[in-house]
């Protein structure tokens, strides 16, 4: 750990690619035991009744509602949306979700079924999920997904240049892609299994926000592992720590594997003691998730009416 | 004519600060020699030398450490009829037996030398714990430990008692018997010229009543062995010993020549453990 | 008003099967003692718990002599593989009951019931089950071919935590073939009384183990007691060598595992954010009622504000409270008495000119209770950095090279445990080396296990408890 982290230029931790490798392999390391102990600890808190139902509510508020297949159809997506504003059509009390996210030939199809309804429309882009194409494809990838009316982009960062140590690369890629946002916000998705060690996790997170992510993600849900507790916990304090050192306030999206509200109420506790509370908005943290929604619809039926529900109880999408 | 010896303290011989001398006798009462008197300030310099020595001493390699000691038994192998002969003029008895007694004491210093670089593995473990981790435990020299000699076996009880010591890398402080010192002094010779680091070793002759009590309250002491004191002597030195929370051995009498076990190289190590997280 | 409050989750008293008297246990029989009967409080909130019946000198004399005839009877007799039989069992009993035994220890400690259910209780039943396997091997234990057994144990354990340390008592002692008679601390007997109530289920023979509650009198009976052949304390220093005093001459065994007063030391390369872990673990686990407690934060002086920033804002996220909350962090103090003493240091600290500080903390109104407090710009020379203080009271030190952190660290007549974080391997094996400590943690700390031994140096005490050195000062 050196004395970078308090109120250093970053401009000049960019300035070349020693530079950058340089200032990464100065942040903190992390010891995986210690860390994966802390993300333990956090999981044994036990949230009950009136903290539950919250938790419950805020973590629908955060869901990106997602379907990201080879077979989507239009229909799908429109069934998708009718459920992201509507999660319960039995109890419309239900908070809506964040957002949807979809592929981006499919957003003007999601723009058009929300009907202005104050969901988000994400696409993916940028050859989602493998990253592996020339730089122009995947900025035509995004500016095309801007233009149907994605209000959020999830990009992915080039995973071999990472490990192959080509910094600069993995962050000018990203700045490039932030710029064809355009107004759209811009969520980077680090693919942390691919990553392999919390070491990486640290740094791509850093590397991310430094180019102007504005949300730094997990996963692309398409391999495992994925979002696991330690991750969540690395990326949550270099959330922190960017917004310590910057004055900026950047998010933090996990997504693959996350099934249960169970996981989801221990990813808000330690959304909550790691980062702080200021995240515990959908401004600055999101699930990424498709029937992670219906459990969470589960359980929180089971808390009004204190009876177990079954599946048939909350809708497909 | 009749030699006063002198003390060994910091690898150099100096008088006693006080000043004094007494006259050592054989059984028999014929005059031998005389030696020097330690007084409680020479306590306090050989401490201080012994403390001096030992972070150089229980830093060395235990290969190094046992290359010293084994030197040394190459050494008194050098001198062992001169050994023998005062072994006889300080106990009595036949010189077959005196031979016997020197050649025991050189083969008990070659067994302590070969502990040097065996005894860690032998104490030492890595524990399977419960858990991502790597812990492991080894022994480490105590410190310095203050010695009582036996009284009566002057040359073959002394190294029981000294080389144990030394051999883990502690360095210590002896008090030799009071009446048969002078093989202790010889030893101190052989020491002086050899590879063994000044104030490793510390040998002051006197009187072990005078000079015990000092040594046990003394607060850079972290051992003391009271083999050289009579049972009826040791409660008062362990009374003094647990105002530092000095570790003390207090052994029932031995039988020199045979064969020791492991307890006097137990007795002055500390067992450390380590732990370190195993992860990428 | 937090945004995400967490709704308190108390584990129910109920599960304690608390009872109102509790007697002692001589000779295999649950007994009323002839001392004083006291009521045990609970420190979260002053109220009494249970009546306990604390042992006279007649009890004293019974047990060691229940303890002799087991020692030259049944249990004596016993070959190793049966006797490791009976402490699989009381392992075991302890596993079943773990919920109860938790719970009752949180009640009569004031620790928090995840640390009593996590730590304090599985370790207990672990150290039964590793000792066990112990009973059968012992000419294989590097002791000699042919180990035996001392006696009659006589031992004393402290308050902080309580099952733990009479299991670390008692399972070694009778896996080496010796009986016992132990003291709990007065203010904790309550899972040591239960623990003679899982001993008597498993029918161990009368007379090997005898647990007296009692006050520093009846400790010091055992000590003194002519029946007794060896003595295992844990306590303070003061009172250590007090008893290494009184045992002068005796021809009896001693071990000790006294104070500490540890070092844990941050490079500028430590992972930080596991530091910080380590460092809040060091001290404030357990309300830093712990011997092996990292009390000392020796940070190097390059990172000092990034440290301590980072360690004020993970102090706010502390919960101190209830101790049966689940949610709970931080505890009571044991006793009136602790705390008294806590706050004589603390103020001292401050008169020293060190800079105290505490995150916002609300302290209930009753019990005992001390909100977790860090000094700043303290130097060696102060009392908050040589005293042990026993409580969740941090000193912090910087230091600049490697070897003025050493020098710092081992600057004390204490020498029971310290820690060490950086990324650099050849850094963490040197700084081991010279370490003047028992049990050295780095890149973690206040780890412990059965198989691991702990103890300390210099005036942190001798001998050590656990693993295969656990053994020796049990044997002849």
């Amino acid at each position: 750990m050196s004395s970078t982290l308090s109120g250093l230029d970053l401009r000049d931790v960019t300035r070349d690619d020693a530079a950058l490798r340089r200032f990464l392999s100065g942040l903190p390391g992390v010891d995986q035991v210690g860390a994966e102990a802390r993300a333990a600890g956090l999981a044994t808190r036990s949230i009950k009744t009136t903290a539950k139902a919250w938790a419950i509510d805020t973590a629908i508020s955060m869901v990106d509602l997602t379907t990201l297949e080879g077979a989507d159809t239009p229909g799908k997506v429109r069934s998708l949306c009718a459920k992201a504003v509507h999660p319960d059509p039995s109890d419309l009390t239900t908070p809506s979700v964040a957002a949807v996210c979809v592929y981006p030939d499919l957003v003007e199809t999601a723009v058009d079924a929300l009907g202005g309804a104050p969901v988000q429309v994400a696409s993916v882009a940028t050859a989602f999920p493998s990253g592996r194409a020339p730089l122009p494809t995947k900025l035509a990838d995004v500016r095309d997904a801007v233009a149907a009316g994605a209000t959020e982009i999830d990009m992915v960062i080039d995973r071999g240049a990472f490990l192959a140590g080509r910094y600069l690369q993995v962050y000018e890629e990203i700045v490039a892609t932030r710029e064809a946002c355009g107004v759209a916000h811009l969520k980077v998705i680090l693919e942390t299994g691919e990553l392999a060690t919390l070491d990486n996790v640290r740094r791509a997170s850093w590397l991310a926000l430094l180019a102007g992510g504005d949300f730094i993600k997990s996963s692309t849900g398409k391999i495992t592992p994925a979002a696991t507790p330690p991750v969540a916990l690395v990326m949550l304090e270099a959330a922190r720590d960017f917004a310590q050192t910057t004055y900026e306030l950047r998010g933090v999206k996990l997504a693959g594997g996350i099934r249960a509200s169970k996981e989801a109420i221990r990813y808000l506790v330690m959304v909550n003691e790691i980062a702080g509370e200021q995240w515990l908005d959908p401004s600055l943290f999101r699930f990424g998730a498709s029937s992670l929604l219906n459990d969470l619809l589960l359980q929180r039926h089971k808390l009004r009416t204190g009876a177990y529900d079954g599946a048939d109880y909350v809708t497909l999408d | 004519m009749r030699k006063t010896y002198k003390l060994y303290i910091g690898g150099a011989f100096p008088r006693s600060e006080s000043g004094r001398s007494y006259p050592v006798t054989s059984p028999v009462g014929e005059l031998l020699a005389h030696a020097a008197q330690a007084s409680r300030k020479d306590i306090r310099d050989a401490v201080v030398a012994a403390r001096k020595a030992f972070g150089g001493w229980s830093g060395a390699t235990a290969y190094n450490r046992g290359q010293v000691l084994y030197r040394i038994a190459e050494m008194l192998d050098g001198r062992r009829e001169q050994f023998a002969a005062e072994v006889r003029a300080a106990e009595g008895g036949s010189a077959a037996a005196a031979v016997a007694t020197v050649e025991h004491a050189i083969d008990r210093w070659v067994w302590y030398a070969g502990w040097a670089d065996k005894y860690a593995q032998v104490t030492g473990s890595a524990n399977p714990v419960a858990g991502p981790y790597f812990n492991f435990s080894l022994p480490e020299p105590t410190g310095v430990v203050g010695a009582l000699a036996p009284q009566e076996s002057s040359l073959l009880g002394l190294v029981s008692v000294v080389a144990p010591v030394i051999t883990t890398g502690n360095t210590t402080v002896i008090v030799a018997s009071r009446e048969r010192p002078l093989p202790a002094v010889s030893l101190t010779e052989v020491l002086a010229t050899s590879d063994l680091p000044s104030g490793v070793v510390n040998l002051l002759t006197g009187f072990p009543a005078e000079l015990a009590p000092w040594l046990a309250s003394h607060r850079d002491v972290n051992a003391i062995d009271l083999t050289g004191v009579d049972p009826a002597d040791r409660p008062a030195l362990q009374e003094a010993a647990a105002d530092n929370v000095k570790r003390v051995f207090a052994p029932a009498d031995e039988d020199w020549h045979s064969d020791p076990n492991t307890a006097r190289l137990a007795a002055f190590v500390e067992t450390k453990t380590v732990w370190h997280p195993v992860g990428v | 008003m937090p945004a995400f409050e967490y709704a308190p989750a108390p584990e129910s008293r109920d599960v304690a099967r608390l009872r109102a008297s509790y007697g002692i246990f001589v000779d295999g029989r649950f007994r009323a003692g002839a001392g004083e009967a006291i009521k045990t409080v609970n420190p979260a909130n002053e109220e009494p718990l249970a009546e306990v019946a604390e042992a006279g000198r007649a009890d004293v004399d019974d047990a060691v002599q229940a303890a002799r005839n087991a020692f030259e009877g049944a249990w004596g007799r016993m070959p190793g593989r049966e006797r490791a039989k009976y402490l699989f069992r009381i392992a075991r009993a302890i596993q079943e009951r773990a919920r109860e035994l938790a719970v009752l220890e949180s009640l009569d400690n004031g620790k928090p019931i995840r640390e009593s259910r996590d730590v304090d209780i599985p370790l207990a039943a672990a150290h039964f089950f590793y000792y066990a396997g112990w009973a059968d091997k012992l000419e294989h234990a590097g002791f000699g071919s042919r180990p035996r057994p001392i006696g009659v144990a006589g031992q004393v354990i402290p308050w902080n935590f309580p099952l733990l340390m009479a299991a670390w008592k008692i399972a070694p002692a009778l896996a080496t073939g010796n009986t016992v008679v132990l003291k709990p601390a007065e203010t904790t007997p309550l899972t040591a009384l239960t623990l003679a109530e899982i001993i008597a289920e498993a029918d161990l023979p009368s007379g090997t183990v005898n647990i007296l509650a009692g006050g520093p009198s009846i400790g010091q009976a055992i000590v003194d007691h002519n029946g007794i052949d060896k003595i295992a304390f844990t306590g303070s220093t003061e009172v250590g060598k007090a008893i290494q005093r009184a045992v002068a001459g005796t021809g009896k065994r001693l071990s000790l595992e006294l104070g500490g007063k540890a070092a844990n030391i941050v490079f500028d390369d430590a992972p930080l954010d596991q530091a910080v872990e380590g460092i809040v673990n060091g001290i404030f686990f357990n309300q830093g009622h712990v011997c092996c407690a990292g009390s000392r934060l020796l940070v190097q002086e390059s990172v000092i504000d990034d440290v301590i920033a980072a360690l004020h804002r993970r102090l706010t996220t502390l919960r101190l409270g209830d101790p049966l909350d689940k949610n709970t962090d931080i505890g009571a103090i044991n006793s009136a008495a602790q705390l008294a003493r806590i706050r004589e240091l603390t103020d001292a600290g401050e008169e020293e000119g060190a800079t105290r500080w505490s995150p916002p903390c609300d302290l209930p109104d009753r019990g005992f209770w001390f909100a977790p407090t860090v000094f700043t710009n303290v130097s060696q020379a102060h009392r908050i950095a040589r005293e042990e203080i026993f409580g969740p009271v941090l000193s912090v030190l910087t230091f600049r090279t490697p070897a003025e952190a050493v020098e710092k660290a081992n600057n004390t007549p204490y020498g029971l445990s310290a820690g060490i974080w950086t990324e650099k391997g050849s850094r963490i094996l040197s700084m081991a080396g010279k370490l003047r400590a028992g049990v050295v943690w780095a890149n973690t700390f206040n780890r412990f296990d059965p198989g691991s031994p702990f103890g300390g140096y210099q005036e942190s005490g001798f001998g050590r408890e656990g693993g295969r050195h656990g053994l020796g000062p049990y044997l002849a």
